[in-house]
């Protein structure tokens, strides 16, 4: 396409427009929310306790575990939540570093996050201004030399399919979860079913988390979008359109299940901390 | 990119509008004030044509069908991409002036006149389409609906190309000789995922094409007046087809073992 340069009117200014609507409006809403989800997980994943209730050290209450420590492969030391896969904090770990179960978890969800079609659009408007809004002016800076998805580093967007892969899992472990919320542990070591508001939550969680994961434009493609002859792969053609209805839905799920893990930490925290009750509503 | 809602309730009463016209040519311009009576039911072009008839009649503007169908009329109308014979009067706020001007991403030739030709240039560059061979001997093929039902929505594309100006890598980055923009990744997606089609333009999006400079904003979708699902149904799925190809080391490892 090398051919003598265009004679275009020079690019907007940094946001400048003559639109005259409020298009502020929802960059700014996605930056407050984004922002304050991400100061708050990082709060919550540096705690390294009161992630959880029920377990050996609550007997009779419920089993939850905060999305955000799951699945624990190491309890925080003097913590024993029933759900660690390896036991205690090892004893390799560095003195001088804080340890946390949750900084082996969340990096993968927050990959998967940020490395998705609908988040990147998102905030490559709300933080880097790339564009601010559509038909708005960008930073004078960027101009020619943006490199967009096509160089380094954000070619690396590229992997995202392999970010989903582990999100996958992840459903699992939180069904997992889930359904060990419906049980409680009695002083005796018997368990018992019941159905407390945390149970809910955590159903609730891995609910609209996995709407928001099998949404996904990746997994679309996997599961059948690849294919040019739908009639030569019903199957696949069928899962595709019922993953093309969630994909339609993509950014609701994205918001509504970001929103969701989060309060489901709150809730399992402040459960922990005597702060709020887990009532219970059957058993 | 929402509009305000101001209906008219009576379709007689005329009310006085105030327009800001950018008039000019590739050197250079300015927005110039003129008013267009307005009665309901009236669009923009109308509106354009009016004062074309009674106040400035060397004002340059392209239009043909009217009918939101030939893709000529397309201008930037209160900052955002559209047609003018789409965009009804009475959704446009009543209490500001109305501000026309030409597409931003292409060579202004007059008034709100742009040469879209670059355009022509890119789509002669696509690789055309290469059906396989005639399923019997009369040379026909046989074609269900669910195979081509995904490349229909493509195809009701008007080439107004308001998709290629509110996209910024060429709105605002210039990048006209690195990527072909959102209308001709939807004709390459047409082509592509085509169940007749054996042509293989994966290796060209990647380089040639630019594909990777869409960082998914997806302004073109908002804009579409044929309500095309650009980035979710044309642009995301060939991005995961160059993915497939180029940058995933399983599906490259599979596809040595994959029978031909």
């Amino acid at each position: 396409m090398t051919r003598a340069p265009l004679p275009l009117p020079q690019a907007p200014g940094f946001l400048e427009t003559r639109r005259i609507d409020r298009w502020w409006i929802q960059p700014t809403l996605v930056f407050l929310g984004f922002g304050a989800f991400i100061v708050y997980s990082t709060w919550a994943a540096l705690q390294g306790n009161n992630y959880f209730t029920g377990g050996p050290t609550h007997p009779g209450a419920q089993q939850l575990l905060s999305p955000f420590y799951s699945p624990v492969l190491w309890d925080a030391a003097g913590l024993h939540s029933g759900h660690a896969w390896f036991g205690q904090q090892p004893a390799w770990w560095p003195s001088y570093l804080l340890f946390s179960p949750a900084l082996f978890i969340l990096p993968f969800p927050g990959l998967f996050r940020f490395t998705c079609y609908y988040y990147r659009g998102a905030y490559y408007k709300a933080f880097w201004g790339d564009p601010s809004n559509c038909g708005v002016g960008e930073p004078g800076f960027r101009g020619t030399k943006y490199r967009g998805e096509q160089k380094l580093p954000l070619i690396l967007q590229n992997a995202h399919r392999y970010a989903l892969y582990i999100a996958i899992l992840f459903i699992g472990i939180l069904g997992y979860d889930a359904w060990v919320s419906l049980w409680s542990i009695d002083a005796e070591g018997a368990k018992h079913f019941g159905i407390s508001v945390g149970s809910l939550v955590l159903t609730m969680n891995v609910v609209l988390l996995g709407s928001y994961t099998f949404g996904c434009h990746c997994w679309r493609h996997l599961i059948g979008g690849r294919q040019d002859c739908f009639s030569c792969h019903k199957h696949q053609h069928a899962a595709w359109k019922r993953v093309s209805w969630l994909n339609q839905r993509h950014m609701l799920f994205a918001w509504m299940s970001l929103f969701w893990v989060g309060f489901s930490d709150v809730y399992v925290r402040l459960c922990s901390m005597g702060i709020w009750t887990d009532w219970r509503i059957v058993g | 990119m929402s509009s305000h809602s101001h209906p008219v309730t009576d379709a007689t009463a005329t009310r006085p509008v105030e327009f800001k016209i950018w008039r000019g040519d590739a050197k250079g311009g300015a927005f110039e004030q003129y008013t267009a009576q307005v009665t309901g039911g009236m669009v923009v072009l109308d509106c354009i044509h009016q004062v074309q008839a009674e106040q400035a009649p060397d004002l340059a503007c392209r239009w043909n069908c009217k009918a939101g169908k030939c893709g000529s009329c397309s201008a930037e109308i209160n900052g955002k991409p559209s047609l003018m014979c789409m965009t009804r009067m009475d959704t446009l706020p009543a209490d500001q002036p109305v501000t026309v001007e030409p597409l931003r991403a292409f060579p202004s030739i007059r008034d709100l006149v742009t040469d879209v030709s670059w355009n022509y240039e890119v789509k002669k560059k696509i690789v055309p389409f290469k059906p396989r061979e005639p399923d019997r001997p009369d040379g026909t093929w046989t074609v269900f609906q669910e195979d081509v039902e995904r490349v229909q929505e493509f195809r009701k594309c008007i080439e107004c190309f308001l998709c290629q100006d509110v996209c910024h890598v060429l709105r605002d980055h210039h990048k006209h000789d690195e990527f072909i923009g959102p209308r001709f990744l939807v004709y390459t997606a047409a082509l592509e995922m085509h169940p007749l089609d054996t042509a293989d333009r994966i290796a060209d999006l990647k380089e040639r094409d630019g594909i990777g400079y869409c960082n998914i904003g997806k302004c073109c979708t908002k804009v579409c007046p044929e309500s095309i699902t650009i980035t979710d149904n044309a642009i995301i799925p060939l991005k995961e087809r160059v993915v497939d190809e180029f940058y995933d080391p399983i599906t490259r490892l599979l596809r040595i073992f994959r029978p031909k």
